[in-house]
Protein backbone atom coordinates (compact mmCIF):
# COMPACT_ATOMS: atom_id res chain seq x y z
CA UNK A 1 0.00 0.00 0.00
CA UNK A 2 1.44 3.37 -0.97
CA UNK A 3 1.88 6.22 1.60
CA UNK A 4 0.41 8.21 -0.29
CA UNK A 5 -2.74 8.11 -2.65
CA UNK A 6 -4.19 10.23 -4.93
CA UNK A 7 -7.19 8.45 -6.88
CA UNK A 8 -8.87 10.97 -9.60
CA UNK A 9 -8.29 13.59 -8.40
CA UNK A 10 -10.38 16.90 -9.87
CA UNK A 11 -10.09 19.87 -7.86
CA UNK A 12 -12.31 23.80 -8.57
CA UNK A 13 -10.82 27.00 -7.89
CA UNK A 14 -13.90 29.07 -8.19
CA UNK A 15 -15.12 27.95 -11.47
CA UNK A 16 -11.57 27.20 -12.85
CA UNK A 17 -11.38 23.23 -12.95
CA UNK A 18 -7.59 23.58 -11.76
CA UNK A 19 -7.01 19.50 -11.39
CA UNK A 20 -8.68 17.40 -13.41
CA UNK A 21 -8.55 13.82 -12.35
CA UNK A 22 -4.69 13.83 -10.99
CA UNK A 23 -4.02 9.92 -10.09
CA UNK A 24 -0.72 10.03 -8.05
CA UNK A 25 1.30 7.31 -5.43
CA UNK A 26 3.79 8.27 -2.95
CA UNK A 27 5.91 5.10 -1.53
CA UNK A 28 7.39 5.18 1.96
CA UNK A 29 11.00 6.49 1.60
CA UNK A 30 10.54 7.80 -1.76
CA UNK A 31 10.87 11.12 -3.30
CA UNK A 32 8.69 11.72 -5.57
CA UNK A 33 8.50 14.82 -7.77
CA UNK A 34 6.16 16.46 -9.41
CA UNK A 35 6.84 19.21 -12.27
CA UNK A 36 5.78 21.32 -14.50
CA UNK A 37 5.43 25.36 -15.78
CA UNK A 38 3.15 27.80 -14.23
CA UNK A 39 -0.14 27.06 -13.67
CA UNK A 40 -0.33 23.61 -14.26
CA UNK A 41 -1.76 22.47 -10.78
CA UNK A 42 1.08 21.56 -8.96
CA UNK A 43 0.66 23.50 -5.73
CA UNK A 44 -3.02 23.12 -6.24
CA UNK A 45 -2.05 19.26 -5.92
CA UNK A 46 -0.34 20.17 -2.70
CA UNK A 47 -3.20 22.21 -1.24
CA UNK A 48 -5.53 19.25 -2.21
CA UNK A 49 -3.86 16.69 0.03
CA UNK A 50 -3.81 18.80 2.80
CA UNK A 51 -6.80 20.20 2.78
CA UNK A 52 -6.57 23.31 1.92
CA UNK A 53 -8.60 23.36 -0.99
CA UNK A 54 -11.63 20.49 -1.36
CA UNK A 55 -11.34 17.68 -4.00
CA UNK A 56 -14.68 18.25 -6.07
CA UNK A 57 -14.08 14.62 -6.71
CA UNK A 58 -11.57 11.66 -6.62
CA UNK A 59 -9.74 10.42 -2.79
CA UNK A 60 -7.01 11.07 -1.37
CA UNK A 61 -5.38 8.08 1.18
CA UNK A 62 -2.80 8.43 3.67
CA UNK A 63 -1.24 5.32 4.85
CA UNK A 64 -5.02 3.55 3.70
CA UNK A 65 -6.96 6.05 5.41
CA UNK A 66 -9.33 8.36 3.19
CA UNK A 67 -8.30 11.59 3.99
CA UNK A 68 -10.20 13.62 1.22
CA UNK A 69 -12.53 15.39 3.56
CA UNK A 70 -10.97 16.37 6.59
CA UNK A 71 -9.28 19.82 7.83
CA UNK A 72 -6.29 20.73 7.21
CA UNK A 73 -5.44 20.63 10.48
CA UNK A 74 -6.78 17.05 11.15
CA UNK A 75 -4.54 15.93 8.06
CA UNK A 76 -0.91 17.81 9.35
CA UNK A 77 -1.65 15.76 12.93
CA UNK A 78 -2.06 12.57 10.92
CA UNK A 79 0.99 13.44 9.60
CA UNK A 80 1.76 15.06 6.49
CA UNK A 81 3.46 18.21 6.74
CA UNK A 82 3.19 21.02 3.93
CA UNK A 83 5.98 23.26 3.43
CA UNK A 84 3.84 25.94 1.47
CA UNK A 85 4.82 28.30 -2.12
CA UNK A 86 6.57 31.54 -0.28
CA UNK A 87 7.79 29.34 2.75
CA UNK A 88 4.74 31.34 4.76
CA UNK A 89 6.90 31.13 7.92
CA UNK A 90 5.20 33.33 10.83
CA UNK A 91 7.21 36.76 10.60
CA UNK A 92 6.63 38.45 13.87
CA UNK A 93 6.69 34.56 15.98
CA UNK A 94 10.70 34.19 16.71
CA UNK A 95 12.32 31.26 15.46
CA UNK A 96 11.29 29.41 18.14
CA UNK A 97 7.95 30.09 18.55
CA UNK A 98 8.26 28.95 14.49
CA UNK A 99 9.51 25.69 15.32
CA UNK A 100 7.31 25.45 18.44
CA UNK A 101 4.62 25.78 16.76
CA UNK A 102 5.61 23.18 14.07
CA UNK A 103 5.56 20.77 16.84
CA UNK A 104 2.33 21.92 18.00
CA UNK A 105 0.05 18.54 17.80
CA UNK A 106 3.96 16.97 19.66
CA UNK A 107 2.24 16.73 23.30
CA UNK A 108 5.83 15.22 25.00
CA UNK A 109 8.37 18.25 25.53
CA UNK A 110 11.40 16.34 25.15
CA UNK A 111 10.65 15.54 21.50
CA UNK A 112 10.16 19.01 20.76
CA UNK A 113 13.33 19.29 22.14
CA UNK A 114 15.34 16.80 20.14
CA UNK A 115 13.35 18.11 17.75
CA UNK A 116 14.66 21.65 17.74
CA UNK A 117 18.22 19.99 18.04
CA UNK A 118 17.75 18.08 15.02
CA UNK A 119 16.62 21.54 13.38
CA UNK A 120 19.84 23.19 14.95
CA UNK A 121 21.86 20.09 12.94
CA UNK A 122 20.38 20.83 10.02
CA UNK A 123 20.60 24.24 9.67
CA UNK A 124 23.01 25.88 11.99
CA UNK A 125 21.99 29.48 11.34
CA UNK A 126 18.83 28.74 12.81
CA UNK A 127 20.54 28.48 16.37
CA UNK A 128 22.39 31.50 15.67
CA UNK A 129 18.87 33.15 15.00
CA UNK A 130 16.83 31.09 17.40
CA UNK A 131 15.23 34.63 19.47
CA UNK A 132 14.99 36.14 16.01
CA UNK A 133 11.60 37.42 14.98
CA UNK A 134 11.13 35.09 11.89
CA UNK A 135 10.18 38.29 9.14
CA UNK A 136 13.97 39.77 9.77
CA UNK A 137 15.52 37.12 8.35
CA UNK A 138 16.75 36.48 4.91
CA UNK A 139 14.77 34.57 2.35
CA UNK A 140 17.11 31.98 2.44
CA UNK A 141 17.32 31.82 6.09
CA UNK A 142 13.18 31.47 5.76
CA UNK A 143 13.25 28.32 3.47
CA UNK A 144 15.38 26.58 5.91
CA UNK A 145 12.86 28.11 9.07
CA UNK A 146 10.01 26.29 7.21
CA UNK A 147 11.50 23.42 6.14
CA UNK A 148 12.95 22.57 9.63
CA UNK A 149 9.37 23.86 10.87
CA UNK A 150 7.97 20.92 8.62
CA UNK A 151 9.82 18.33 10.02
CA UNK A 152 9.38 19.48 13.62
CA UNK A 153 6.00 17.16 13.98
CA UNK A 154 7.85 14.26 13.10
CA UNK A 155 6.34 14.03 9.58
CA UNK A 156 4.94 10.48 7.70
CA UNK A 157 5.00 13.09 4.23
CA UNK A 158 6.97 15.88 3.77
CA UNK A 159 5.52 17.94 1.45
CA UNK A 160 7.62 20.98 -0.29
CA UNK A 161 6.42 23.45 -2.50
CA UNK A 162 8.66 25.31 -4.68
CA UNK A 163 11.24 25.51 -1.87
CA UNK A 164 14.07 26.91 -4.43
CA UNK A 165 11.81 29.70 -5.81
CA UNK A 166 13.75 33.36 -5.63
CA UNK A 167 16.99 31.69 -3.65
CA UNK A 168 20.61 32.66 -4.97
CA UNK A 169 21.67 29.28 -6.40
CA UNK A 170 23.99 28.28 -3.94
CA UNK A 171 21.18 28.08 -1.17
CA UNK A 172 19.20 26.17 -3.98
CA UNK A 173 22.00 23.73 -3.74
CA UNK A 174 21.85 23.41 0.03
CA UNK A 175 18.11 23.43 0.14
CA UNK A 176 18.34 20.38 -2.71
CA UNK A 177 21.62 18.65 -0.34
CA UNK A 178 19.08 18.52 2.64
CA UNK A 179 15.98 17.07 0.76
CA UNK A 180 18.90 14.66 -0.31
CA UNK A 181 20.39 14.23 3.49
CA UNK A 182 16.54 13.64 4.80
CA UNK A 183 15.51 11.23 2.34
CA UNK A 184 18.82 9.55 3.15
CA UNK A 185 17.70 9.33 6.87
CA UNK A 186 14.22 7.83 5.68
CA UNK A 187 12.19 10.65 4.90
CA UNK A 188 9.37 10.55 2.63
CA UNK A 189 8.92 13.51 0.20
CA UNK A 190 6.89 15.28 -2.42
CA UNK A 191 8.73 17.80 -4.34
CA UNK A 192 6.73 20.14 -6.26
CA UNK A 193 9.38 22.41 -8.71
CA UNK A 194 9.80 24.33 -11.38
CA UNK A 195 13.20 24.23 -11.49
CA UNK A 196 13.13 20.45 -13.10
CA UNK A 197 16.44 19.57 -13.20
CA UNK A 198 17.66 19.81 -10.01
CA UNK A 199 14.12 17.95 -8.74
CA UNK A 200 14.52 15.13 -10.61
CA UNK A 201 18.37 15.16 -10.11
CA UNK A 202 16.83 14.37 -6.09
CA UNK A 203 13.87 12.22 -7.09
CA UNK A 204 13.54 8.95 -7.31
CA UNK A 205 10.52 8.64 -9.71
CA UNK A 206 8.80 12.29 -11.37
CA UNK A 207 5.07 13.05 -12.60
CA UNK A 208 4.93 15.90 -15.02
CA UNK A 209 1.37 17.63 -14.87
CA UNK A 210 0.17 20.33 -17.35
CA UNK A 211 -2.96 21.92 -17.18
CA UNK A 212 -4.43 20.05 -14.33
CA UNK A 213 -3.61 16.74 -15.98
CA UNK A 214 -0.76 14.50 -15.55
CA UNK A 215 1.20 14.01 -18.81
CA UNK A 216 3.78 11.69 -17.84
CA UNK A 217 5.14 9.88 -15.17
CA UNK A 218 8.58 7.66 -15.10
CA UNK A 219 11.76 7.10 -13.64
CA UNK A 220 13.76 10.40 -12.50
CA UNK A 221 16.49 9.15 -14.74
CA UNK A 222 14.09 8.78 -17.57
CA UNK A 223 12.34 12.11 -17.30
CA UNK A 224 15.72 13.77 -17.20
CA UNK A 225 16.36 12.11 -20.40
CA UNK A 226 12.88 12.17 -22.11
CA UNK A 227 13.53 14.64 -25.19
CA UNK A 228 10.32 15.68 -24.52
CA UNK A 229 10.62 16.86 -20.90
CA UNK A 230 14.03 18.26 -21.76
CA UNK A 231 12.31 20.35 -24.27
CA UNK A 232 9.58 21.83 -22.45
CA UNK A 233 10.81 21.91 -19.01
CA UNK A 234 14.88 21.57 -18.81
CA UNK A 235 15.69 24.25 -21.89
CA UNK B 1 -6.72 74.17 44.65
CA UNK B 2 -6.10 72.96 41.20
CA UNK B 3 -3.16 71.11 42.19
CA UNK B 4 -4.82 69.35 45.65
CA UNK B 5 -7.58 67.19 43.39
CA UNK B 6 -4.79 65.93 40.87
CA UNK B 7 -4.21 62.87 42.97
CA UNK B 8 -7.77 62.17 42.91
CA UNK B 9 -8.06 63.28 39.31
CA UNK B 10 -5.22 60.91 38.17
CA UNK B 11 -6.71 58.19 39.94
CA UNK B 12 -10.27 58.41 38.50
CA UNK B 13 -8.36 58.94 35.37
CA UNK B 14 -6.58 55.27 35.87
CA UNK B 15 -9.46 53.90 36.75
CA UNK B 16 -11.40 55.23 34.35
CA UNK B 17 -8.31 54.13 32.18
CA UNK B 18 -7.26 50.93 32.76
CA UNK B 19 -11.61 49.71 32.54
CA UNK B 20 -11.62 50.87 29.10
CA UNK B 21 -8.25 49.05 28.47
CA UNK B 22 -9.40 45.56 29.46
CA UNK B 23 -12.05 46.09 27.61
CA UNK B 24 -10.45 46.82 24.51
CA UNK B 25 -8.27 44.41 24.81
CA UNK B 26 -11.60 42.22 23.95
CA UNK B 27 -11.92 44.61 20.63
CA UNK B 28 -8.57 44.58 19.60
CA UNK B 29 -7.60 40.62 19.98
CA UNK B 30 -11.06 39.72 17.97
CA UNK B 31 -9.89 42.36 15.25
CA UNK B 32 -6.73 40.49 15.49
CA UNK B 33 -7.64 37.57 14.25
CA UNK B 34 -10.97 37.79 12.18
CA UNK B 35 -10.55 41.88 11.15
CA UNK B 36 -13.62 42.33 12.55
CA UNK B 37 -15.10 44.67 15.13
CA UNK B 38 -16.99 42.85 17.57
CA UNK B 39 -19.81 45.73 18.04
CA UNK B 40 -21.34 43.18 20.65
CA UNK B 41 -18.53 43.50 23.35
CA UNK B 42 -19.71 46.04 25.12
CA UNK B 43 -22.68 44.56 25.64
CA UNK B 44 -20.82 41.52 27.17
CA UNK B 45 -19.10 44.29 29.64
CA UNK B 46 -22.89 45.25 30.60
CA UNK B 47 -23.94 41.50 31.21
CA UNK B 48 -20.95 41.37 33.43
CA UNK B 49 -21.68 44.15 35.20
CA UNK B 50 -25.50 42.62 35.75
CA UNK B 51 -24.40 39.29 36.89
CA UNK B 52 -22.12 40.44 39.18
CA UNK B 53 -24.48 42.55 40.42
CA UNK B 54 -26.87 39.97 40.71
CA UNK B 55 -24.38 37.79 42.37
CA UNK B 56 -23.93 40.32 45.03
CA UNK B 57 -27.52 41.43 45.31
CA UNK B 58 -28.69 37.83 45.76
CA UNK B 59 -26.01 36.08 48.13
CA UNK B 60 -26.92 39.50 50.19
CA UNK B 61 -30.50 38.80 50.71
CA UNK B 62 -29.62 35.25 51.56
CA UNK B 63 -27.52 36.48 54.04
CA UNK B 64 -24.42 35.57 52.53
CA UNK B 65 -22.57 38.34 51.97
CA UNK B 66 -22.68 39.39 55.84
CA UNK B 67 -18.97 38.43 57.30
CA UNK B 68 -17.75 37.72 54.55
CA UNK B 69 -14.17 39.28 53.41
CA UNK B 70 -14.76 41.46 50.44
CA UNK B 71 -12.17 40.60 49.26
CA UNK B 72 -13.34 36.80 48.74
CA UNK B 73 -16.61 37.94 47.68
CA UNK B 74 -15.14 40.00 44.67
CA UNK B 75 -13.21 37.43 43.72
CA UNK B 76 -15.79 35.10 43.46
CA UNK B 77 -18.19 37.49 41.89
CA UNK B 78 -15.48 38.29 39.48
CA UNK B 79 -14.70 34.59 38.78
CA UNK B 80 -18.78 34.04 38.20
CA UNK B 81 -19.53 37.11 36.00
CA UNK B 82 -15.99 36.17 33.75
CA UNK B 83 -17.50 32.45 33.42
CA UNK B 84 -20.43 33.78 32.96
CA UNK B 85 -19.52 35.95 29.53
CA UNK B 86 -16.95 33.91 28.38
CA UNK B 87 -19.50 31.53 27.81
CA UNK B 88 -21.54 34.30 26.45
CA UNK B 89 -19.14 35.02 24.37
CA UNK B 90 -18.13 31.89 22.94
CA UNK B 91 -21.88 31.25 22.18
CA UNK B 92 -21.84 34.69 20.04
CA UNK B 93 -19.39 33.57 17.73
CA UNK B 94 -20.97 30.32 17.30
CA UNK B 95 -24.04 31.39 16.30
CA UNK B 96 -24.17 35.06 14.95
CA UNK B 97 -20.87 35.38 13.65
CA UNK B 98 -19.18 32.28 12.74
CA UNK B 99 -21.84 31.12 9.93
CA UNK B 100 -21.03 34.22 8.74
CA UNK B 101 -17.32 34.29 8.09
CA UNK B 102 -16.96 33.72 4.59
CA UNK B 103 -19.91 36.78 3.84
CA UNK B 104 -18.89 40.17 2.62
CA UNK B 105 -17.40 41.91 6.00
CA UNK B 106 -20.09 44.48 6.18
CA UNK B 107 -22.33 40.82 7.40
CA UNK B 108 -21.22 40.10 10.45
CA UNK B 109 -20.81 44.09 11.70
CA UNK B 110 -24.25 44.15 10.94
CA UNK B 111 -25.49 40.96 13.06
CA UNK B 112 -22.78 41.88 15.79
CA UNK B 113 -24.79 44.98 15.92
CA UNK B 114 -28.29 42.76 16.14
CA UNK B 115 -26.64 41.13 19.20
CA UNK B 116 -25.80 44.36 20.89
CA UNK B 117 -29.53 45.18 20.62
CA UNK B 118 -30.82 41.94 21.42
CA UNK B 119 -28.58 41.84 25.08
CA UNK B 120 -29.56 45.38 25.80
CA UNK B 121 -33.00 44.23 25.96
CA UNK B 122 -32.96 40.60 27.04
CA UNK B 123 -31.28 42.57 30.53
CA UNK B 124 -33.71 44.77 30.15
CA UNK B 125 -36.86 42.42 30.00
CA UNK B 126 -34.65 40.18 32.70
CA UNK B 127 -34.67 42.62 35.44
CA UNK B 128 -37.71 44.10 34.95
CA UNK B 129 -39.11 41.22 35.31
CA UNK B 130 -37.43 39.43 38.71
CA UNK B 131 -36.91 43.03 40.20
CA UNK B 132 -39.40 45.58 38.35
CA UNK B 133 -36.56 47.88 37.14
CA UNK B 134 -33.88 47.52 34.73
CA UNK B 135 -31.64 50.19 36.83
CA UNK B 136 -29.60 48.22 39.75
CA UNK B 137 -27.89 49.62 42.40
CA UNK B 138 -24.54 47.86 43.43
CA UNK B 139 -24.00 46.08 47.01
CA UNK B 140 -20.80 48.04 47.58
CA UNK B 141 -17.90 46.12 48.99
CA UNK B 142 -15.38 48.53 49.66
CA UNK B 143 -15.55 51.77 50.70
CA UNK B 144 -13.21 54.80 52.10
CA UNK B 145 -10.66 56.70 50.96
CA UNK B 146 -6.93 56.46 51.96
CA UNK B 147 -5.59 60.28 52.89
CA UNK B 148 -2.65 61.50 51.67
CA UNK B 149 -2.26 64.26 53.72
CA UNK B 150 -3.96 67.43 54.05
CA UNK B 151 -7.76 67.39 52.86
CA UNK B 152 -6.28 65.24 49.67
CA UNK B 153 -7.44 61.31 49.59
CA UNK B 154 -8.03 59.02 46.83
CA UNK B 155 -10.90 55.93 46.96
CA UNK B 156 -9.81 52.35 47.98
CA UNK B 157 -12.19 51.26 44.94
CA UNK B 158 -10.18 53.24 42.37
CA UNK B 159 -7.01 51.13 43.68
CA UNK B 160 -8.92 48.27 43.66
CA UNK B 161 -10.21 48.45 40.27
CA UNK B 162 -6.61 49.66 38.85
CA UNK B 163 -5.03 46.93 40.72
CA UNK B 164 -7.10 44.47 39.34
CA UNK B 165 -7.49 45.64 35.89
CA UNK B 166 -3.19 45.26 36.24
CA UNK B 167 -3.72 41.62 36.74
CA UNK B 168 -5.73 40.78 34.49
CA UNK B 169 -3.46 42.54 31.88
CA UNK B 170 -0.58 40.51 33.09
CA UNK B 171 -1.90 37.30 32.83
CA UNK B 172 -3.12 38.20 29.55
CA UNK B 173 -0.15 39.43 28.43
CA UNK B 174 1.83 35.44 29.98
CA UNK B 175 -1.10 33.58 28.18
CA UNK B 176 -0.09 35.40 24.97
CA UNK B 177 3.40 35.37 25.07
CA UNK B 178 4.61 32.36 26.82
CA UNK B 179 1.95 29.33 26.37
CA UNK B 180 1.63 26.78 23.39
CA UNK B 181 -2.17 28.13 22.74
CA UNK B 182 -1.08 31.89 23.12
CA UNK B 183 1.76 31.49 20.42
CA UNK B 184 -0.96 29.75 18.74
CA UNK B 185 -3.24 32.67 18.74
CA UNK B 186 -1.11 35.08 17.86
CA UNK B 187 0.40 32.58 14.75
CA UNK B 188 -3.61 32.77 13.73
CA UNK B 189 -3.32 36.35 13.74
CA UNK B 190 -0.74 36.33 11.22
CA UNK B 191 -1.81 33.50 9.02
CA UNK B 192 -4.96 31.40 9.29
CA UNK B 193 -4.12 28.79 6.58
CA UNK B 194 -0.75 27.97 7.24
CA UNK B 195 -1.59 28.30 11.40
CA UNK B 196 -3.97 25.20 9.96
CA UNK B 197 -1.16 23.60 8.50
CA UNK B 198 0.69 23.02 11.87
CA UNK B 199 -2.20 20.54 13.20
CA UNK B 200 -3.64 23.97 14.55
CA UNK B 201 -7.30 24.17 15.16
CA UNK B 202 -8.51 27.38 13.79
CA UNK B 203 -12.03 27.69 14.98
CA UNK B 204 -11.05 26.33 18.85
CA UNK B 205 -8.56 28.82 18.85
CA UNK B 206 -11.11 31.93 17.60
CA UNK B 207 -13.97 30.25 20.18
CA UNK B 208 -10.67 30.88 22.71
CA UNK B 209 -10.22 34.32 21.49
CA UNK B 210 -13.96 35.04 22.04
CA UNK B 211 -13.59 33.27 25.60
CA UNK B 212 -10.82 35.03 26.69
CA UNK B 213 -12.09 38.44 25.15
CA UNK B 214 -15.32 38.56 26.89
CA UNK B 215 -14.12 37.28 30.07
CA UNK B 216 -12.26 39.93 30.28
CA UNK B 217 -15.05 42.40 29.49
CA UNK B 218 -17.53 41.03 31.96
CA UNK B 219 -14.65 41.35 34.94
CA UNK B 220 -14.56 44.82 33.92
CA UNK B 221 -18.21 45.58 34.15
CA UNK B 222 -18.07 44.03 37.74
CA UNK B 223 -15.37 46.38 38.43
CA UNK B 224 -17.46 49.15 36.91
CA UNK B 225 -20.38 48.05 38.74
CA UNK B 226 -18.19 48.00 42.26
CA UNK B 227 -17.07 51.80 41.13
CA UNK B 228 -20.08 53.23 39.69
CA UNK B 229 -22.86 52.02 41.84
CA UNK B 230 -25.47 52.08 39.83
CA UNK B 231 -25.87 50.32 36.26
CA UNK B 232 -28.72 50.10 33.57
CA UNK B 233 -28.42 47.68 30.30
CA UNK B 234 -26.98 50.56 28.28
CA UNK B 235 -24.03 50.86 29.96
CA UNK B 236 -21.87 48.98 27.43
CA UNK B 237 -22.98 51.39 24.37
CA UNK B 238 -20.65 54.33 25.65
CA UNK B 239 -17.93 52.68 27.30
CA UNK B 240 -17.70 49.71 24.46
CA UNK B 241 -17.66 52.84 22.18
CA UNK B 242 -14.60 54.47 24.24
CA UNK B 243 -13.06 50.86 24.63
CA UNK B 244 -12.87 50.85 21.00
CA UNK B 245 -11.41 54.49 20.78
CA UNK B 246 -8.78 53.30 22.84
CA UNK B 247 -8.27 50.11 20.65
CA UNK B 248 -7.81 52.33 18.26
CA UNK B 249 -6.16 54.62 19.52
CA UNK B 250 -3.59 52.05 20.60
CA UNK B 251 -3.35 50.29 17.22
CA UNK B 252 -5.95 48.03 16.46
CA UNK B 253 -4.83 44.30 17.19
CA UNK B 254 -2.01 45.24 19.01
CA UNK B 255 -2.80 44.03 22.58
CA UNK B 256 0.24 46.10 24.01
CA UNK B 257 -1.39 48.94 22.12
CA UNK B 258 -4.81 48.60 23.65
CA UNK B 259 -3.79 48.69 26.92
CA UNK B 260 -1.86 51.79 26.61
CA UNK B 261 -4.26 53.60 24.41
CA UNK B 262 -7.37 52.70 27.17
CA UNK B 263 -5.15 54.46 30.16
CA UNK B 264 -4.21 57.01 28.32
CA UNK B 265 -7.79 57.66 26.84
CA UNK B 266 -8.79 57.63 30.59
CA UNK B 267 -6.20 59.89 32.04
CA UNK B 268 -7.13 62.98 28.70
CA UNK B 269 -10.67 62.13 29.76
CA UNK B 270 -10.15 63.29 33.78
CA UNK B 271 -7.67 65.62 33.14
CA UNK B 272 -10.37 67.35 30.77
CA UNK B 273 -12.85 66.92 32.95
CA UNK B 274 -11.22 68.48 35.96
CA UNK B 275 -8.88 70.69 34.55
CA UNK B 276 -11.29 72.35 31.34
CA UNK B 277 -13.64 74.67 33.60
CA UNK B 278 -11.42 76.13 35.69
CA UNK B 279 -8.22 76.93 33.09
CA UNK B 280 -11.05 78.25 30.18
CA UNK B 281 -12.87 79.92 32.98
CA UNK B 282 -15.69 77.97 32.43
CA UNK B 283 -16.22 78.39 28.49
CA UNK B 284 -15.62 74.82 28.35
CA UNK B 285 -16.70 72.43 31.34
CA UNK B 286 -16.17 69.17 32.31
CA UNK B 287 -18.93 68.43 29.85
CA UNK B 288 -16.53 68.56 26.75
CA UNK B 289 -14.26 66.10 28.06
CA UNK B 290 -15.86 63.71 25.65
CA UNK B 291 -15.14 66.07 22.97
CA UNK B 292 -11.40 67.07 23.58
CA UNK B 293 -10.60 62.84 23.62
CA UNK B 294 -11.96 62.30 20.58
CA UNK B 295 -9.95 65.49 19.45
CA UNK B 296 -6.92 63.60 20.55
CA UNK B 297 -8.17 60.64 19.03
CA UNK B 298 -8.00 62.76 15.54
CA UNK B 299 -5.21 64.41 16.22
CA UNK B 300 -3.54 60.90 16.19
CA UNK B 301 -4.77 59.18 13.58
CA UNK B 302 -4.31 61.97 11.39
CA UNK B 303 -0.78 62.04 11.62
CA UNK B 304 -0.23 57.69 12.57
CA UNK B 305 -3.61 56.26 10.86
CA UNK B 306 -1.75 53.06 12.18
CA UNK B 307 -2.61 54.17 15.68
CA UNK B 308 0.18 54.88 18.18
CA UNK B 309 1.68 51.22 18.16
CA UNK B 310 0.03 49.57 15.31
CA UNK B 311 2.12 48.67 12.68
CA UNK B 312 1.12 50.17 9.21
CA UNK B 313 -0.91 47.46 7.18
CA UNK B 314 0.45 45.97 4.39
CA UNK B 315 -1.96 44.26 1.80
CA UNK B 316 -1.86 40.16 2.65
CA UNK B 317 -0.72 38.38 -0.14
Amino acid sequence: MALLELQNVHTYYGGIHALKGISLTVEKGEVVTLIGSNGAGKSTTLKTICGQTRAREGKVFLNGQEITAMKPHEIARLGIAHVPEGRRIFPKLTVRENLELGAFSVQDKRTIQEGVERAFAYFPRLKERFNQKGGTMSGGEQQMLAIARGLMMKPKILMLDEPSMGLAPILVEQIFDIVNELNKEGMTILLVEQNANQALSVASRGYVIQTGEIILKDDARSLLANPQVREAYLA
Amino acid sequence: MLLSILPQVLVDGLTLGFMYAVVALGYTMVYGILEFINFAHGEIFMVGAFVGTEVLLISDSLGVLQGMNPFVALFLTLIIAMIFTGALGVLIERVAYRPLRSAPRLVPLISAIGVSFLLQDLVRFTEALARNEFYLNSPTLFSGAIPLGGNVSISIKGIIVIVLAIILMFALNMFVNKTKWGIAMRAVAQDQSTASLMSINVDKVIMLTFLIGSSLGGATGVLFAQNYGTIDPYIGFILGMKAFTAAVLGGIGNIRGAMIGGVLLGLLEALAGAYMGPLTDGAFGAEYKDVFAFAILILVLLFKPEGLFGEAVKEKV
